[in-house]
């Protein structure tokens, strides 16, 4: 599988990162990675064999543990919950579907010969233009 | 000390309800109690149910009373009302206002032989204590009485396990509340029952014949060779004390009163079944609260008269429903029967049959409240209708009273929907509405769907069925895993609330290890690394403790592993040892020293059972009567493992001391003389709550079989994260309800719960070794998928009272308000 997934800018940009092979991810679990610049990112692989990665950083404690929550989606957009107090962010935008006000930081991320690769060097530009939600709804 | 002295005579049923009251309302009364049994208060209407596994503590309605003065065992023997004084052996005590609560006794008839050995009433506690004493190694009983009294009474003999025979002098049972059709199909259920009934019948003289009875009868040649008689035959008003001081008695007995309560002494009232309000006694207990209401509020100061009486009834006789509201004849009445069900009811109705007058239901009580709450108006709607479902809209008027026990009307009811109240419980504290006898409470739960409440079960987003549907579907349907139930039951991918429920339910219903394959992406990241997440992104380790009980030699390894990976450790207030502060990637090695120690998962980190608390019990200490340790390692080695809805804990104490604080627990055991008292569905937490007793002075077998149901029960149908303790409280029917279930089999479902159980044990292996024995399973404890030994640099340590604690603020939820959990969701 060779193909370019879930970009935000549209490129994986010029000095993508490999993480690890493709099939060592468990397909709706996350996995940590280290960037070489000290980042901690979180990587998904959901059962669709789609790939997204956002900051590993829980921004409600500060903790690096979003890699080790719980994906499934709110009305179609697919989702993660922090692992410490299950706050839900959009998996696409970042989003925190749960508080507007937060945040978290998207990389791109691809499959090439096998192996996930993630652009280290777009999180300025994502940070600047997050994608619009598709669905922001607040849990009650 | 209040110079305002208040004695009260009695301290039964409506007594106790008058002492709540006054103390409520009018604090400044020095109250002083003459009680004449040698325990507070008790449950008179439940009383059969001291042979079902309830005992004397179960039935207790003993409460704090600030300020009052108690005095249990000290009977009044006279009352001198000219100087305002009530004598008792001990002394006498003065006082400005009085309140005679004496109730009545056991009506006796006066034939001969009435009083020999083996021949009992059926009125308290220690009556029953002697029936039980009596029938030891006896077989047959006979009770005098087919009314109320006299069914309750031959159910508990039958409890006894006594052959039993009722003799009714009227010509059917409960002549008094049914007619003869609705008697005749009651007869119907009785006898099913293997008791035997004689109506018309009288019994004349009582023989002793070789340590047997022998009760000849008024029938030609009819008599009973029987080991004891019970009379149940009707009670009568204790009034003695009052008539010899020369107050007021009532035509037919009882001490005279008008609406007030008040006698024909001013300073003096009467409440309950001792009481004649205007004439006519009443031995039921609603009109004696009303009574008690009345007389508190008259001593504060109030106005309040005697409302009338509604003498409605409902009951559950011998496991038969037997009700009666409103009139029992009038001019015109339509009946229902079928025989082969057992069903009978009767409504009466006004002459242009427009208006519900009352009416009686044998078999399926189910439209009582219904109806109960209807008369007085128009008839809601056909009977047959009425019996096949139970529901229908209430239509009720707005003053139509839905919960006798406290006078509430469906217009308060509804008011406090309006202003906010959403479910059962919350109108039960804001209306009192439901807190008497609990009849209502399905007639509440149609006034919320009524007043727009809607209450949704659902799971989430993704399942529109609750858990405990849900894990219908996966026993009987066989799915194995989430994406095919999701496929076929429900919509999407999923999210943190439904996917640990099903991957609890798919545990509980023998999946295998909980990391195998697709469930491994079900679980909350507690399940995933087997250990519990901390608010720095590291974890905790606690393996198993059994009891609490653990060797020198299994504690220094607990320590080295402590020491050798830097782990801050804590007693936890379950008796066991918390090592916190791991790190992700070693979480295998510090186990793998653990499990070579002999340890094993203690699940902290699942929702299932933590630990079985214990005291020392009879091993070492001085008062314990059972031995506490060995129940608790016994039954934390039984239930090791046991995915449940929410965690589960336990305790054991080996005497009534309860040092293990068993009652604050999910399933709580005491050690009794006897055997012992199992407790359930209590929590400590944020809404603290006492175990409410399930069963008493059982022995171990019972014990262990009793908590199995239970818990497999609740496993089977409790929502997603609720705990025992508001499981336990959303039952209709409450705690009898579940000892119904659980020990009586009322929904023959025991024989399931006790194979799913045996299943459970038999099928238990040790989470972390099935981890430590699987390459690829310990393959996933990383820190990164690209730096497998790379520790996370972001976490530090700092060390204060020499041990490790998180640096800085990571993991502090930082400023502004964060999310505490996850709210539920209603939609």
């Amino acid at each position: 599988m060779d193909t370019a997934l879930n970009s935000p800018a549209g490129r994986i940009g010029s000095d993508p990162v490999p993480i690890c092979g493709f099939d060592h991810l468990i397909p709706g679990r996350g996995a940590a990675a280290l960037l070489p610049d000290g980042t901690q990112i979180a990587v998904f692989r959901l059962h669709d064999d789609s790939l997204f990665a956002l900051s590993n950083r829980d921004p409600f404690t500060g903790a690096q543990v979003m890699s080790r929550g719980i994906v499934g989606d709110r009305g179609g957009e697919p989702t993660v919950a922090s692992p410490l107090l299950k706050q839900v962010f959009s998996l696409e935008s970042g989003r925190c579907l749960d508080d507007e006000d937060t945040v978290l930081e998207v990389f791109a991320v691809e499959v090439r010969d096998g192996q996930v690769r993630v652009g280290a060097d777009l999180r300025a530009a994502v940070l600047c233009r997050p994608p619009p939600c598709r669905h922001r709804r607040k849990r009650k | 000390m209040s110079d305002k002295r208040l004695v009260v005579v009695g301290d039964g049923m409506v007594g106790r309800r008058f002492l709540e009251a006054i103390t409520e309302r009018d604090p400044s009364w020095a109250v002083t109690v003459l009680a004449e049994e040698p325990r507070p208060a008790y449950d008179r209407v439940r009383l059969s149910a001291f042979f079902d596994g309830v005992g004397a503590e179960g039935l207790s309605l003993a409460s704090d009373l600030p300020g009052v003065d108690l005095r249990l065992g000290e009977p009044a023997t006279a009352l001198d009302r000219a100087a305002r004084t009530v004598r008792t052996a001990s002394g006498s005590h003065p006082y400005d206002k009085l309140v005679l609560a004496t109730g009545s006794a056991a009506f006796v008839p006066p034939i001969e032989g009435a009083d020999l050995d083996g021949v009992f009433v059926y009125r308290t506690i220690e009556d029953l204590e002697a029936i039980k004493a009596r029938a030891e190694g006896r077989r047959h009983g006979v009770v005098v009485g087919g009314g109320l009294l006299g069914l309750e009474a031959a159910g508990a003999l039958r409890l006894l396990g006594l052959e039993t025979q009722i003799v009714e002098f009227a010509p059917w049972l409960m002549a008094r509340q049914l007619d003869e059709a609705g008697g005749g199909v009651l007869k119907q259920h009785i006898e099913k029952l293997g008791i035997g009934v004689a109506c018309s019948t009288g019994g004349t003289r009582i023989e002793e014949v070789d340590g047997r009875l022998r009760m000849e009868t008024d029938r030609e040649g009819l008599a009973y060779e029987t080991d004891l008689i019970v009379f149940a035959a009707g009670v009568r008003p204790r009034d003695g004390l009052a008539r010899e001081s020369g107050l007021e008695i009532g035509e037919r007995g009882g001490i005279l009163t008008d609406r007030s309560c008040l006698t024909s002494d001013p300073d003096v009232y009467a409440i309950g079944e001792v009481a004649a309000m205007e004439g006519t006694c009443y031995g039921l207990v609603a009109p004696g609260y009303a009574m008690a209401e009345v007389a508190a509020d008259r001593l504060a100061g109030g106005e309040a008269t005697f409302p009338g009486a509604d003498l409605s009834t409902k009951l559950k006789l011998l496991g038969v429903d037997v009700a009666q509201f409103g009139a029992a004849d009038g001019p015109l009445a339509t009946t229902y029967l079928d025989p082969a069900e057992g069903v009978y009811a009767k409504l009466v109705l006004s002459d242009d049959a427009q208006t519900l007058l009352g009416g009686m239901l044998v078999g399926n009580a189910e439209p009582y409240p219904l109806l109960r709450a209807g008369v007085g108006g128009p008839v809601p709607a056909a009977l047959a209708d009425l019996l096949s479902s139970g529901e229908a809209e209430t239509g009720l008027p707005d003053t139509a009273q839905v919960c006798s026990c406290n006078a509430v009307t469906k217009a308060e009811i509804m008011g406090a929907v309006r202003e906010g109240c959403a479910d059962v419980a919350a109108l039960k504290d804001c209306t009192r509405a439901g807190t008497g006898c609990g009849s209502c409470v399905p007639m509440l739960k149609q006034l919320l769907a009524e007043g727009g409440v809607e209450v949704s079960t659902s799971v989430c987003e993704h399942f529109t069925q609750s858990r405990a549907e849900l894990f219908d579907i996966v026993k009987v349907t066989g799915i194995t895993t989430f994406s095919e139930l999701i496929a076929r039951h429900g919509t999407g991918a999923g999210c943190d609330l439904c996917k640990p429920a099903v991957a609890s339910i798919l545990a509980s219903l023998g999946g295998g290890h909980i990391l195998d394959g697709e469930q491994a992406a079900l679980q909350d990241t507690n399940d995933h690394f087997l250990a519990n997440l901390q608010r720095n992104g590291t974890y905790s380790v606690v393996p198993r403790i059994p009891g609490g009980e653990i060797t020198p030699e299994k504690l220094i390894v607990i320590g080295e592993v402590a020491r050798d990976f830097g782990l801050y450790t804590k007693i936890t207030g379950g008796q066991r040892i918390d090592m916190f502060g791991a790190r992700v990637e070693d979480l295998p090695k510090i186990w793998r020293r653990l499990v070579d120690a002999g340890f094993e998962s203690g699940h902290a980190y699942g929702k299932s059972l933590r630990t079985v608390k214990s005291c020392v019990g009879t091993d070492w200490c001085r008062y314990g009567v059972q031995d506490s340790v060995k129940m608790a390692i016994d039954l934390e080695l039984r239930y090791r493992g046991l995915r449940s809805p929410h965690k589960l804990k336990s305790a054991v104490s080996g005497c009534a001391r309860e040092c293990a604080e068993a009652r604050g627990k999910d399933f709580g055991v005491i050690g009794t003389e006897n055997g012992w008292n199992l407790y359930v569905g209590g929590n400590g937490g944020f809404t603290p709550r006492h175990a409410d007793l399930l069963l008493a002075d059982v022995d171990s077998e019972t014990l262990v079989r009793t908590i199995d149901r239970f818990l497999m029960f609740y496993i089977a149908t409790a929502d997603r994260l609720q705990r025992t303790s508001k499981w336990v409280e959303s039952l209709e029917g409450g705690i009898d309800y579940l000892r119904e279930v659980l020990v009586e089999d009322r929904l023959g479902i025991c024989a399931e719960l006790d194979a799913r159980m045996a299943a459970h044990v038999e099928r238990y292996a040790d989470e972390w070794k099935g981890v430590l024995d699987d390459p690829e399973k310990l393959q996933r404890f990383v820190s990164f998928v690209n730096a497998p030994d790379t520790p996370d640099p972001s976490i530090e340590f700092e060390t204060v009272r020499g041990q490790r604690f998180p640096a800085g603020t990571a993991g502090r939820p930082q400023a502004g308000p964060v999310l505490l959990g996850t709210p539920e969701r209603k939609r």
